[in-house]
């Protein structure tokens, strides 16, 4: 068995146009930067994106969009992009906006085998349009989905050869449960470790989720917004 | 005199019991955490997967991979626990937030609470809104009592795309702290210098006003 890749365009070889691929972080924060950046080289087009959000102008997964590479993104929070808004103005781009906790719960669903379930975030709102409802205990549940997800690309701080990960900080977000979602799942790591080197104990990621790790270029580590004291 | 923003951050602030787990939205809400009384511990949540959110680092500690849900820098504290995001709005659904602030566009009298969009003119998203404000049990809202244009921000009825039904307890505005009570405003107080008078005409939805308004205190 080997899951090793030597870098991030390796890894991506059998990536395909319009193909639908989850990319952990939040904001900037625990984003899959050398398989973004692979990704843009690539040049593979109609693309889905699963994300919580769509990076910045020129960082992220804003990268892929100012390429035109996405057809379609799958977020619950887009701000900070201009492009992002340009191109949902002038219908360039697909947008499905949902809850945040929802979009984990899909993923988390997606990786552990339950096809939907009910929650009662969007009751009431444009979320709900066209979705079954149910009520348990006289509270009314909406009907969420998992996805269906080619790729899972994600970030972690330390992994060993077996694909075990340990992610860093708040680093972590939907890093875990999109490790989980991905018909391929695709990791990239600060610091890959030889087997043994990590306790057991810590990790979040266990290596059956993992198909192809690698030990990232550089990380630039953007940050959104530097607050100090 | 009307209140400003940290005075509206201040008042809220005596909503906080020693034990709390909070979530503070952004904007407004998060300006509460400069306030939070001496005597007493409240653990701030960031949805993105931090328990015990500390202030801003020092220059020196800017961590790139600890940042809050408005994605500015952190820090932890002792006592504090990161998690993921399917973890953290599992939290936040399962009732254990005691209390969530977050800032709104509009309340109606029926404690809907729209934040999330402005159709044709502003799409961000709904963030972890939608989650909060289904599940909450203890949601205080804090803004200004009208919009740019001078027009009321508490409706009978809200008018942008909604958040969440009937779930909003508390809005603590620029002028006035206001609960929702049988689909009305309820008026508690009043900031300090402003009439009754003065809040009615600011709100378009029905208010109820008691024999006794009090100013408001700010600790």
């Amino acid at each position: 068995m080997n899951k090793v890749y030597e870098n991030a365009e390796k890894a991506i070889f059998d990536v395909m146009d319009n193909a639908t691929i989850m990319l952990g972080g939040f904001g900037l924060c625990g984003i899959p930067e050398n398989l973004i950046s692979a990704l843009v080289k690539k040049g593979n087009t109609g693309l889905t994106c699963i994300s919580n959000n769509a990076g910045v102008d020129n960082f992220g997964i804003g990268l892929l969009l100012k390429t035109k590479q996405v057809k379609k993104m799958i977020s619950s929070y887009v701000g900070e992009n201009a492009e992002f808004e340009r191109q949902l103005l002038n219908n360039e781009l697909e947008v499905e906006l949902i809850p945040q906790g929802t979009l984990a719960e899909r993923c988390r669903a997606t990786g552990a085998g339950i096809p939907a379930f009910y929650t009662p975030s969007g009751v009431g709102t444009e979320v709900a349009e066209g979705k079954e409802t149910r009520v348990f205990n006289g509270k009314k549940y909406l009907l969420e989905k998992a996805f269906d997800s080619d790729f899972a690309f994600i970030k972690a701080w330390k992994g060993d050869r077996m694909g075990n990960l340990i992610y860093k900080g708040t680093a972590r977000n939907f890093n875990p449960m999109m490790a989980t979602a991905g018909k391929i799942t695709i990791a990239e790591v600060e610091h890959l470790v030889p087997n043994g080197e990590l306790d057991p104990n810590q990790i979040h990621t266990p290596s059956i989720y993992v198909n192809r790790i690698f030990e990232g270029e550089k990380y630039e580590k953007r940050i959104e917004k530097i607050t100090t004291q | 005199m009307s209140l400003n923003k940290f005075q509206i951050a201040q008042r809220i602030a005596n909503e906080l019991k020693d034990g709390f787990y909070v979530n503070l939205g952004i904007g407004i809400p998060t300006l509460i955490a400069n306030y939070i009384p001496k005597q007493i511990s409240v653990v701030l949540q960031s949805e993105n997967g931090l328990l015990g959110m500390g202030p801003f680092p020092s220059k020196e500690n800017v961590d790139p991979d600890l940042i809050n849900a408005g994605k500015e820098t952190i820090t932890t504290l002792d006592g504090s626990a990161l998690f993921n995001s399917a973890e953290s709005f599992g939290m936040i659904r399962g009732g254990r937030i005691d209390l969530t602030v977050l800032g709104a566009m509009e309340v109606s009298q029926s404690g809907d609470i729209a934040n999330w969009k402005i159709p044709g003119k502003m799409v961000k998203g709904m963030g972890g809104a939608m989650d909060l404000v289904a599940s909450a049990q203890n949601i205080i809202v804090a803004m200004m009592h009208t919009n740019k244009k001078g027009e009321s921000k508490l409706l009978s009825q809200c008018t942008l795309p909604i958040t969440g039904l009937k779930c909003v307890k508390k809005i603590v505005t620029n002028l006035a702290v206001m609960e929702i009570s049988n689909n009305q405003f309820l008026l508690k107080e009043r900031a300090p210098g402003v009439s009754i008078k003065e809040i009615i005409n600011a709100t378009e939805g029905k208010v109820v006003v008691p024999d006794h308004v009090p100013e408001m205190i700010l600790n």
